[in-house]
């Protein structure tokens, strides 16, 4: 942990980052948008219908909302804060001091990443109030929160690591984020387009319920952030899709090996990469 | 001290660096002087482990820095031609920065900053942003902070470029004082004059080749082995130029736009000069008159690395 507080790069960015007035608007923003959307639901809610009270099935729906909100908020929020990290530094032309300098290549991309991801850990949290509203009305379990909680965090993590290696291999910043924006659109869209597909295709000339297992099925949906995240809300959709794919692992397991290996792997690519081989030749 | 052996840089069939082979002894100043894509800074990329070699190596006090980059980075001290700056970092946060990244503890680093700055000359700007600092200032930041280590080699790419005269002045009284302090420096220009008083020895470099490598003294001797020699002339031009061209000790014969005048290099000792000269007048050719030009330090090296016209 003292390592972690004392790595250069990681001060030096926060130190940079919460310096920056953008920072601060930006969050001040987020927090006006998610207080209008909660106040405005609950007020929709109480007065509208004309019950006068919130019930704790409207809580549970607003809480999946906003929950789905914050999934956005990190998918779209990660590429544009990590796909300049290592790109603006060569583009400012500030990279070769900071290579030169006896850092390790595993601490500069670590301390990139971990200030861009600490910013948007900052924006969670401090929603955090809001969030915890639906709570006053029941409907959600705090251990359901935790799990989603663990759950944005190792997406924001993937997300954050595709960014800087991204940011690392391509020399233009703009180019980097675009890859990164591909990358999580693939990761969130394309997949669930895939999904639709492949269940489409596994099912066809087959009376219901299935009987043959659709693994392909079941990989799209495990890779596809929105889709673990309504089994995370909602577990009988896991079952309904076991009953379409046959594949008995939950979908959570699959999406954390997932994740876990691809933020390593783009990490390792990010070190790696980072500096010149200088013996490559030999 | 700094070693290159046959150190090689090609980037598809083209050499940025051919086979140089570099001693900077300890404590000693080298400057590199070379035009614009010579391979100065291909040179220090390398040196700086920012570079792969495509063959030979580098060593810095007996380390490679092809095996052993790591060691490498701890004993230089590298300034860019070319660098940028963290804006909204102070000058002192920009030097501590620096100074963690070689894994300097804070206690010393405190202590260290503003003896650097005063080095610099900057210790009045020490809580200024440093984007805000003017060019001049950040180049001699960015030397306090090639310093942060106490590195025992410095590797100083065009340290005087784009500086205005005041400011080169500045940054030449730095270099002596780090000199005189026992560094190893290594600096590069692309102006001879200005590296010349200040260097132990120097090395010339052209299209990726060392062409001349020695002390001030002795390259200004090696390159003026080659004259410039100037010939007005009323009539017919052809004619002389035919006769000069056919001399074995005349290269690069130019004629000088709308001054009926000819000038080449010529290799020539004095007794081969003066019979040159015999043969010309014994031929009648129309030669008003011939003469040696005055070359200085920069003429010479221009000469060498085939820039432009001389006068």
């Amino acid at each position: 942990m003292k390592t972690l507080f004392t790595n250069p790069v990681l001060v030096k960015e926060l130190k940079l980052r919460f310096r920056n007035l953008k920072s601060f608007t930006g969050i001040l923003f987020y927090l006006i948008a998610m207080s209008v959307f909660v106040f405005g639901f609950i007020f929709l809610a109480t007065s509208l219908t004309g019950n006068g009270f919130f019930r704790p099935d409207e809580s549970f729906m607003l809480f999946s909302m906003m929950t789905y909100i914050q999934l956005g908020l990190i998918l779209f929020i990660t590429p544009a804060l990590t796909a300049g990290t290592i790109s603006t530094e060569r583009e400012k032309q500030t990279l070769n001091i900071l290579l030169t300098t006896s850092q390790t290549s595993f601490q500069i991309i670590f301390g990139k990443m971990t200030s861009s991801i600490a910013f948007l850990l900052l924006m969670i949290v401090s929603g955090l109030p809001i969030y915890s509203l639906v709570f006053l009305y029941g409907g959600v379990s705090p251990s359901q929160l935790l799990y989603i909680f663990l759950f944005y965090m190792l997406t924001l993590l993937a997300i954050a690591s595709i960014g800087v290696m991204f940011s690392t291999l391509i020399r233009k910043t703009i180019v980097a984020i675009i890859a990164t924006y591909g990358a999580m659109i693939f990761l969130a869209g394309v997949t669930a387009f895939f999904l639709l597909i492949s269940v489409q295709v596994s099912q066809m000339g087959m009376t219901s319920p299935a009987t043959t297992m659709s693994p392909i099925a079941h990989f799209w949906a495990t890779i596809n952030p929105p889709a673990v995240l309504l089994t995370l809300l909602q577990p009988p959709m896991e079952e309904q899709l076991q009953t379409v794919t046959l594949v008995p692992i939950p979908l959570w397991i699959g999406y954390t090996i997932f994740y876990v290996l691809l933020t390593a792997g783009s990490l390792l690519l990010a070190v790696k990469k980072l500096r010149v081989n200088m013996n490559k030749y030999k | 001290m700094i070693e290159t052996i046959g150190l090689t840089k090609k980037y598809g069939s083209f050499y940025a660096l051919q086979d140089l082979n570099l001693v900077v002894e300890d404590s000693t100043v080298f400057g590199f002087v070379g035009a614009n894509g010579a391979g100065k800074s291909t040179t220090f990329s390398i040196l700086a482990t920012l570079l792969q070699p495509t063959a030979g190596d580098t060593f810095i006090n007996g380390m490679s820095v092809t095996k052993n980059p790591q060691e490498v980075r701890k004993q230089i001290g590298y300034v860019p031609d070319f660098f940028g700056v963290y804006d909204q970092l102070k000058t002192d946060e920009y030097l501590d920065f620096y100074g963690a990244s070689y894994g300097i503890k804070p206690k010393e680093r405190a202590e260290l900053i503003p003896k650097l700055l005063e080095l610099v000359n900057l210790e009045n700007k020490r809580y200024e942003y440093v984007d805000l600092l003017s060019r001049g200032m950040k180049q001699r930041l960015c030397l306090a902070r090639a310093l942060i280590h106490d590195p025992k080699i410095l590797i100083l790419d065009e340290p005087a470029s784009g500086l205005d005269p005041r400011a080169r002045v500045e940054m030449r009284d730095i270099l002596r004082e780090l000199k005189a302090m026992g560094k190893t420096i290594l600096i590069s220009s692309h102006i001879l004059p200005e590296l010349a008083e200040m260097c132990d020895s120097i090395g010339v470099i052209d299209n990726g080749k060392l062409i001349a490598q020695g002390s001030v003294a002795d390259i200004q001797a090696q390159l003026q082995s080659e004259k410039v020699l100037r010939v007005k002339i009323i009539g017919d031009m052809q004619a002389v130029v035919s006769f000069f061209e056919m001399d074995p000790f005349v290269s690069q014969l130019v004629e000088l736009q709308g001054k009926n005048t000819l000038q080449f290099f010529y290799r020539g000792s004095e007794e081969d000069q003066l019979q040159l000269l015999q043969r010309a007048i014994q031929q009648k050719l129309p030669i008003l008159s011939f003469s040696e030009e005055e070359t200085d330090l920069e003429d010479v090296f221009m000469a060498i690395t085939k820039g432009v016209e001389i006068g």
